[in-house]
């Protein structure tokens, strides 16, 4: 099979996208595909979200990056280097304590940090109300020095853009 | 046995009987959700007091949720292991539930509170894990039951949930909406036309993924593959269900494709590979689960281009199931190992093909080379 793009070199990979409700499929090669910024299995594996990708199955928790500093989760006495040695946080209060590093990850695992799906309302109530704005802001902003202190671009660029829609 | 799993209706396999939507090529869609108490450890870190107490706010919640009248408790904890393996093999368990991995143990408290196509898994890697089986390509209606489900045990039990992060979960995978829903579909066709790698690969990249007959980490047997969703957060659980409900849509449609060029290209290779798996099954005396599993893949497919008559995808499921080490076990009141296990195995596919093909084929029915 001919890259649909250039119809001279063999299509090497089969994207599947969807548009307008329909799903297509594009053959290309891999000159084409490269020029349109999709990447084989194997080019994947080159890049840090293949290598995380490819650790999912060993345990999400591979996939953090080597140099966090120290923190036990207040709760559960559970640590980052529990987690990335077991691929578990050890209780929801995890979720808060290591929430910058969380971030970065589960941008990595799912594309996105926000959810935006159902709206839980526990019984009593507790513990689900959304934070005031301005506690919101005051957070967001610590977590954006600290992200560039860390040089982690790609979760300062994400915070910013938190903190300008607030704003 | 220790339990009895005749007191679940049609013992926790309703989902066998091809009622459903595209139930030739789809066997069965199941949908769960993960969920966690809020205060409390998650399982992994959990002493064997906090496992308990779970256990029983979890049951107590759910004997009183008005779905779940005829529910029946599996404790797999007290369970000798040839018993959870058959709860695992009939997939009403997780292996995990069921202490089946490699240096796996069942940890203290696991159970499973279901009335066959609903229920909840305690004690898993996360507290909960609700989960609801149907036949064929049902994504809506399993959907339903289980919002309905989670919605009953929400009021009643406080769980872990975040603002941002949504439900927490002992895994950051799982996090967000906690919903992974998957189709168990028959792909012969794309197999056997070397389309498959295609659609795989495609799969990756659009955010879903993959596995074999019995979920995370199993191998592909008898061309039967689970496809799911590969994401959790930062969709609607509704924008979740659609994706994938349209690209199953999508995969059927090759599969529907892919056959009808084999029986226009290849109808005779195709007709005799049909009948070599028939007469295989029929006739063997020893079978290995996976040759059973790849014969039985050959047939389903010619009984899906009607080459098979008087032989229905029921009988085929059953097989799926029943032929399994477990299941023959449970049969025969022992323990079975190499060689015993082949044969009965092969014996019983005999009896079960002899007494569910209300006749057996004629000579003239078969093609002629």
């Amino acid at each position: 099979m001919q890259c649909d793009q250039c119809g001279e070199r063999p299509a090497a990979i089969h994207l599947t996208q969807i548009e307008n409700n329909k799903v297509i499929t594009v053959h290309l090669c891999e000159v084409c595909a490269a020029e349109k910024g999709v990447q084989s299995e194997a080019s994947v594996a080159k890049y840090p979200l293949g290598d995380f990708l490819a650790s999912m199955g060993q345990g999400a928790a591979q996939a953090l990056p080597g140099e966090v500093e120290s923190g036990t989760c207040s709760f559960c006495g559970g640590t980052l280097e529990d987690f990335r040695e077991t691929g578990r946080l050890g209780c929801p209060h995890c979720y808060e304590t290591f929430e910058p590093h969380l971030r970065g990850l589960l941008r990595r695992i799912h594309g996105a940090s926000r959810h935006v799906g159902e709206v839980y309302l526990s019984p009593g109530g507790d513990g689900v109300a959304p934070p005031e704005p301005a506690q919101l802001l005051h957070d967001l902003r610590d977590q954006l020095r600290l992200a560039v202190d860390a040089e982690n671009f790609e979760l300062a660029a994400e915070l910013r853009d938190r903190i300008r829609g607030l704003e | 046995m220790s339990f009895d799993l005749d007191l679940l209706p049609d013992g926790g396999v309703s989902w066998l009987d091809a009622s459903g939507p595209s139930a030739h090529i789809v066997l069965s869609t199941r949908i769960r959700l993960a969920r966690n108490l809020q205060g409390m450890r998650f399982t992994i870190r959990a002493d064997d007091e906090a496992l308990e107490s779970i256990r029983e706010r979890v049951l107590d919640a759910g004997r009183a949720a008005h779905q779940m009248a005829d529910a029946v408790t599996f404790r797999l904890d007290e369970l000798e292991r040839l018993d959870r393996q058959l709860l695992h093999e009939r997939h009403l368990v997780s292996k995990e539930l069921a202490g089946l991995e490699r240096e796996g143990r069942v940890r203290r408290g696991a159970t499973l509170f279901t009335n066959g196509e609903l229920g909840v898994m305690i004690n898993e890697e996360d507290h909960l894990r609700l989960q609801t089986l149907k036949s064929g390509f049902a994504l809506p209606p399993a959907y339903g039951d289980i919002e309905r489900f989670d919605t009953d045990l929400g009021a009643r039990l406080p769980f872990a949930f975040h603002p941002e992060f949504g439900y927490l979960t002992s895994c950051p995978t799982n996090a967000g909406t906690g919903l992974r829903a998957s189709v168990l579909i028959h792909l012969p066709g794309l197999v056997l036309t070397k389309e498959i790698t295609k659609v795989l690969q495609g799969l990756a990249q659009i955010g879903l993924t993959f596995r074999g007959l019995y979920g995370e980490g199993s191998e592909v047997v008898g061309n039967f593959f689970q496809l799911s969703n590969q994401t959790t957060l930062g969709k609607r659980e509704d924008e979740l269900l659609d994706h994938l409900g349209k690209i199953v849509g999508q995969v059927i449609e090759y599969e529907e494709r892919a056959r009808q060029k084999l029986e226009h290209d290849a109808a005779t290779v195709i007709a005799d590979k049909v009948w070599r798996a028939y007469g295989l099954l029929r006739y063997a005396r020893s079978l290995s689960f996976e040759e059973t599993m790849n014969l039985l893949s050959g047939v389903r497919l010619g009984v899906g281009l009607n080459l098979i008559p008087d032989l229905g995808v029921y009988t085929l499921n059953k097989l799926l199931i029943f032929t399994q080490p477990a299941h023959l076990a449970r049969r025969e009141g022992r323990f079975l190992t190499d060689p015993d296990l082949p044969v009965l195995r092969a014996a019983f596919v005999r009896h079960v093909l002899e007494t569910d093909a209300q006749r057996p084929p004629r000579a003239g029915e078969a093609p002629t080379p």
